[in-house]
């Protein structure tokens, strides 16, 4: 038994060209110039930010006009990283919150910082802090982190649609 | 057994590349195949896809493929990692279940999101065989090559397997490769991986199929025509290709026996073979006489859309049963190396 092979390795290497596609191109095209570029759905008129694949999930429709949304948002959900992991890059504990720009119907996910993990909370208006304009890329990581404003926090009422 | 019909069928056209996302890509098709079926999609009792995450390098990729059928209120799906013929497959068992009496079915790809000669090298056995990463090609070539040498296929039976569906393309208008060639530049023309050239291999493609099937009086109710799924079957061969014969196709010849093609004459047979000597092994698998037309459409030699080639077959062989230009049908799915596995559909008008 102690001559068996138990384990090989056997590399694998395939290489891919992803398309974001023509919808989610307007997207990030608007990131290279600090915009946040949405689209809406032609038949629910929701306000998808990012726009996911090109298509509202709700219609099975292909997604319509660009809208440009708010650069301010409000927390609508978050959760306290405690854990580390391999290959992380902040120190713990921080927070991952779902962001409800301003003008858009979904939330996005980013990084809420400068601020206590204790002290972050449903309804907390938050804006975000952009790299050096030089090192943009059509990307949502030229988005550093969102920062809270120090706004009153919005009412739940506000957000309950879009949880 | 219930009966089931295909009803309705819609293809994107096949095309090298795209830039859209395989979601952008399927949504046009999705709509078109309930358009053609004067149906919407609360008409639908059951949603089934094919698609391979390995094509996409994106693992559970199939799971945005929800997003382009407006699952609010939420639907019953789902979907295997294979060819969409596979899945229609499954939503013909599920309505003889009497669970549900329609079912929409789709298969997608897009094979130019990387080297799909390579990344059908990871559908072969990881310890032995993968790790020497022969390409698709040359494994159908080593293939071809035994054919060859045994004296089941000539060279110029190959030659006139390519000139016949290129030839049939020049008139389907979803094809990616069609052209009127003579033998003698056909058997002239450059080796790509001998004993094939290029125009014995498959064009593959970016492409999407979808097809409504439904049973019994509700089929009568949708289509003045039905395509009815008389037989369907499917077999599978051992991984292991030194199991394997290279010469004959024994699990699609099985699958047509159990599907009952010789049960009469098949007017018309569509067949996803990818190569042309291929081809000719499933057509003498198959029990096919010259009494049927091959491939009307150029087959999967002129366009093989990953993933919903299989299932463009069986859309071509019901589209002629539902227009009348044919009684009796046959639709072909194949996957896997040497055409490890055959699905055999047989479909009448009435």
């Amino acid at each position: 038994m102690s001559d068996d092979v138990l384990r090989i390795r056997t590399p694998i290497s395939i290489k891919y060209q992803y398309s974001a596609g023509p919808r989610v191109s307007s997207h990030l095209l608007g990131l290279m110039d600090g915009r946040f570029v949405g689209k809406r759905c032609p038949v629910c008129e929701l306000v998808y930010m990012p726009p996911r694949n090109g298509t509202c999930a709700k219609c099975g429709a292909l997604l319509g006009e660009d809208v440009e949304v708010g650069q301010r948002g409000t927390i609508t959900t978050f959760c306290v990283v405690n854990v580390p992991f391999l290959g992380q890059t902040i120190k713990i504990p921080y927070v991952s919150a779902t962001i409800l720009l301003d003008g858009a119907d979904m939330g996005m996910q980013h990084l809420i910082q400068e601020v206590d993990a204790a002290d972050v909370r449903m309804g907390m208006r938050v804006e975000p802090v952009w790299r050096p304009r030089e090192e943009w890329q059509p990307s949502l990581e030229n988005v550093l982190h969102f920062r809270p404003t120090g706004e009153p926090d919005a009412p739940f009422e506000s957000y309950a649609g879009h949880l | 057994m219930r009966e089931v019909a295909i009803i309705a069928s819609a293809q994107a056209d096949n095309t090298a590349t795209t830039t859209s996302t395989p979601v952008e890509m399927l949504i046009p098709v999705i709509q078109q195949v309930l358009a053609n079926a004067s149906m919407t999609k609360t008409d639908i009792g059951f949603w089934c896809h094919g698609s391979c995450d390995y094509m996409t390098g994106q693992p559970f990729s199939f799971v945005s493929a929800v997003d382009a059928l407006g699952a609010w209120p939420p639907i019953i799906e789902s979907h295997v990692e294979a060819d969409g013929a596979f899945a229609l497959y499954e939503a013909w068992l599920k309505i003889q279940t009497g669970e549900i009496d329609t079912a929409l079915v789709f298969g997608n790809g897009r094979s130019s999101s990387g080297d799909i000669n390579r990344i059908l090298t990871l559908q072969l056995d990881p310890y032995v065989v993968g790790p020497l990463w022969p390409d698709d090609r040359s494994i159908a070539a080593m293939q071809a090559r035994a054919c060859l040498e045994s004296g089941v296929v000539t060279e110029r039976a190959m030659a006139e397997v390519a000139q016949r569906n290129h030839r049939n393309a020049l008139t389907n208008p979803k094809a990616l490769r069609r052209g009127d060639h003579s033998i003698e530049a056909l058997m002239a023309a450059q080796l790509v991986a001998d004993p094939l050239r290029e125009l014995d291999c498959p064009a593959h493609a970016d492409g999407v199929t979808a097809v409504i099937i439904a049973a019994g009086d509700r089929a009568r109710g949708l289509a003045a025509r039905p395509a009815w799924i008389r037989g369907i079957d499917h077999r599978i061969e051992s991984q292991n290709l030194g199991n394997r014969s290279m010469t004959t196709l024994p699990s699609a010849a099985l699958a047509a026996h159990k599907a009952g093609v010789a049960n009469d004459k098949i007017d018309v047979a569509e067949l996803h073979a990818p190569y042309t000597h291929q081809e000719l092994l499933l057509t003498s698998a198959l029990g096919l006489s010259e009494a049927t037309t091959i491939n009307p459409s150029g087959g999967a030699l002129c366009a093989n859309p990953m993933m919903s080639a299989g299932l463009a077959r069986f859309a071509e062989a019901a589209t002629r049963i539902m227009n009348g230009t044919a009684d009796r049908a046959l639709g072909h799915a194949s996957s896997g190396p040497w055409m490890q596995q055959n699905l055999v559909c047989v479909l009448e008008g009435e």
